[in-house]
């Protein structure tokens, strides 16, 4: 017990020390990388003089040599400062973080907890029925998911559902029934892809020895599906969990545009193309700790749902 | 009993049992010419109605990409203001935009941007990641280590921001998405071809080659390719379909191809903007695109259950239905003999 818990104490500082490194490689490279992007931050604000441009970027530091900037930047960040928005002046990018985040999340959320459940649901009976009509008519409503873009599908379904219906509010954020339209549709994707890899990994499992032996212990058909294949199917589908919830927090542009929701993707690719860098930095390294904090702790979660692999 | 009775009934002639006079046969000849592993897939191909109907679906849609602009009265960055969102009609088959420009042309021009689109931006990735991918594997140690650590960051860095560096660099044209679309994607393929290397890396045919002299290049091009070849075809007509998704994500974000160029995401998410007075403007692009990327991707289904007929057994459903299908016609028989 004693080593046991002395070795998951080493894994983890290692994994730590590991992530901390990785994190200052992308910062880093994304720092540089932003400042590759031709023109300046005020470039779009039209009516300026050269001689408010130099005092603006004067202010803002952005005079000073890359490496400088680079330091200070560093410095602050270090500090838990993410800096001011060069866009909007005031507002800080932990001010736009704190406001948008939640929304995304929610967002997210939501589209996971619906997501995922129905998708293996789908997956387990596609594979329970298989070669009949239903898993006929799931393969279909699968490959509709893949073969059409996400923002046909959420046009359409707008369209069709708030606009002729009136089922759902058209767009904004207001109250939950704003939510369900734009739920559904960045839960799509979750949906179809864990139905089909859920199918798959139920048939693979269907030809295992350790389900021959259950049912020679006599067990329930219910009791099998349950215990044994379900259990066994859904292991490998955990590797991706991470950078899937990690994602999903994000929010999605495209669902974000569609239904004018005030989430943090549409701030982000709004922010590169007005190469807001602090802005932009500040929502990198946002997502980045939000990635490898996800992938973390899904990798202590593998030990506690396969045995096999808590040994090592 | 019956059965007893007709089997004796027979009578056998014992001129026929006689042993066959061995001098004069030749065990060794081949009566039937070999078949070869891909000739052996062509053939469960052609018999599959699936991957046929995929395939001439793709084939009109190309055709129509190539000659339909050729032979329409319209160019495709042909303006008029005053015929603007005509609905569809005999002479602009699929309406006018909100600058005049006639949609029918103006979809298949967009149709060849997104076919171009989707076959160079799936095959440049592939291919970067499989040259990448075979190094890493191959020569291991610190190289490897290096391009693995590399891929890692990579993947954390968000592609929005490389993605617009790329479009601001080369302008808006087809290229730049294509150049995006390599640099977003080569890290997947590198990685698994990386792995698959690895598998083939101590085997003893790699070994038998290593000592005879050949060379690292050689070895996994002549030796280890031709065993993952199959699995190389089906993951690149799955990314055929996923680029030109990808590029028309792009296009609705903003990041499309400067216009009077288009394409069909480009199209798409122009149409989006105003389904609500101009239905067709948004739902014929739509249409079109989405009927490529399902042909892609069923005749990539299709063509993986030829590669691998074992796995066509265990997984397809047509295959099933039809051994549900014998099941139940021989039960109903053994009913109806009782």
């Amino acid at each position: 017990m004693a080593k046991e818990w002395f070795l998951l104490r080493k894994y983890i500082l290692q994994r730590l020390v590991i992530s901390v490194v990785t994190l200052w490689l992308i910062v880093t490279v994304c720092f540089f990388l932003l400042r590759l992007l031709p023109g300046n931050p005020f470039a779009s604000t039209t009516l300026m003089t050269q001689e408010t441009l130099d005092r603006m970027m004067a202010y803002y530091g952005l005079d000073q040599p890359l490496w400088k900037q680079y330091l200070t930047y560093m410095g602050n960040l270090l500090k838990g400062d993410f800096g001011y928005s060069l866009k909007y002046a005031g507002r800080s990018v932990n001010y736009v973080i704190a406001s948008t985040f939640p929304v995304s999340a929610q967002l997210g959320l939501q589209a996971l907890a619906f997501g995922i459940p129905t998708g293996l649901l789908l997956g387990i009976l596609a594979a329970k029925l298989r070669g009949r009509a239903a898993d006929a008519g799931i393969n279909v409503f699968v490959i509709i998911c893949t073969a059409v873009p996400t923002f046909i599908i959420a046009a359409l379904l707008q369209y069709f559902l708030a606009l002729k219906l009136e089922l759902f509010p058209v767009a904004q954020w207001k109250s939950f029934a704003y939510t369900i339209l734009p739920t559904i549709c960045l839960s799509l994707g979750t949906v179809s892809g864990y139905a089909r890899s859920m199918r798959t990994l139920m048939l693979e499992v269907d030809r295992q020895d350790f389900l021959k032996t259950a049912k020679a212990k006599g067990l329930g058909p219910a009791r099998i599906v349950v215990f044994h294949q379900i259990r066994n199917a859904i292991i490998p589908m955990i590797t991706n969990l991470g950078t899937e919830i990690a994602g999903m927090l994000m929010g999605s542009y495209v669902i974000e545009k569609i239904f004018s929701i005030p989430g943090m993707g549409a701030y982000f690719v709004d922010s590169i193309n007005g190469l807001d860098y602090t802005m932009v930095m500040g929502l990198v390294i946002f997502q980045a700790v939000i990635v490898i904090g996800a992938n973390f702790v899904v990798d202590l979660l593998y030990g506690v749902i396969d045995p096999r692999i808590r040994v090592r | 009993m019956e059965k007893e009775k007709q089997l004796a009934a027979v009578t056998v002639d014992p001129a026929l049992c006689r042993p066959v006079d061995r001098s004069r046969l030749d065990t060794d000849q081949i009566v039937r010419p070999s078949v070869s592993y891909w000739a052996g897939v062509w053939r469960r191909l052609k018999q599959d109605k699936l991957a046929i109907f995929c395939a001439s679906l793709l084939a009109v849609l190309i055709l129509l990409a190539i000659f339909a602009p050729l032979f329409s009265p319209y160019r495709y960055d042909q303006t008029d203001l005053l015929s603007g969102n005509l609905p569809p009609s005999m002479e602009h088959w699929f309406g006018t935009d909100s600058a005049g420009r006639d949609m029918w042309t103006r979809v298949w021009v967009g149709a060849r941007v997104s076919l171009a689109v989707g076959f160079i931006g799936a095959i440049l990735p592939f291919v970067i990641g499989m040259f990448v991918g075979s190094v890493a594997g191959w020569f291991g140690g610190w190289i490897d280590m290096l391009i693995m650590r590399v891929i890692d960051i990579g993947l954390c860095i968000p592609s929005m921001i490389y993605v617009i560096l790329i479009l601001v660099y080369f302008g808006g044209g087809p290229q730049a998405i294509i150049i995006a679309l390599a640099v977003m994607n080569w890290m997947g393929p590198a990685r698994g071809y990386r792995g698959r290397i690895l598998q083939f890396k101590n085997r003893e045919f790699t070994l038998a080659a290593e000592t005879l002299g050949a060379t690292p290049m050689r070895i996994i091009y002549r030796h280890i390719l031709p065993n993952i070849l199959g699995n190389i075809v089906v993951s690149l007509t799955s990314f055929v379909p996923a680029a030109i998704f990808m590029e028309a994500s792009l296009a609705f974000i903003g990041l499309g191809i400067a216009p009077p160029m288009t394409s069909l995401g480009q199209l798409a998410s122009d149409g989006a903007g105003m389904y609500r007075t101009h239905f067709y403007q948004f739902i014929i692009p739509s249409l079109v695109i989405s009927l490529i990327i399902f042909a892609f991707f069923m005749l990539g289904n299709c063509l993986r259950d030829a590669l691998d007929p074992q796995l066509r057994d265990e997984m397809s459903t047509s295959a099933l239905r039809k051994r549900r299908r014998a099941e139940q016609l021989a039960k109903s028989r053994k009913g109806a003999a009782k």
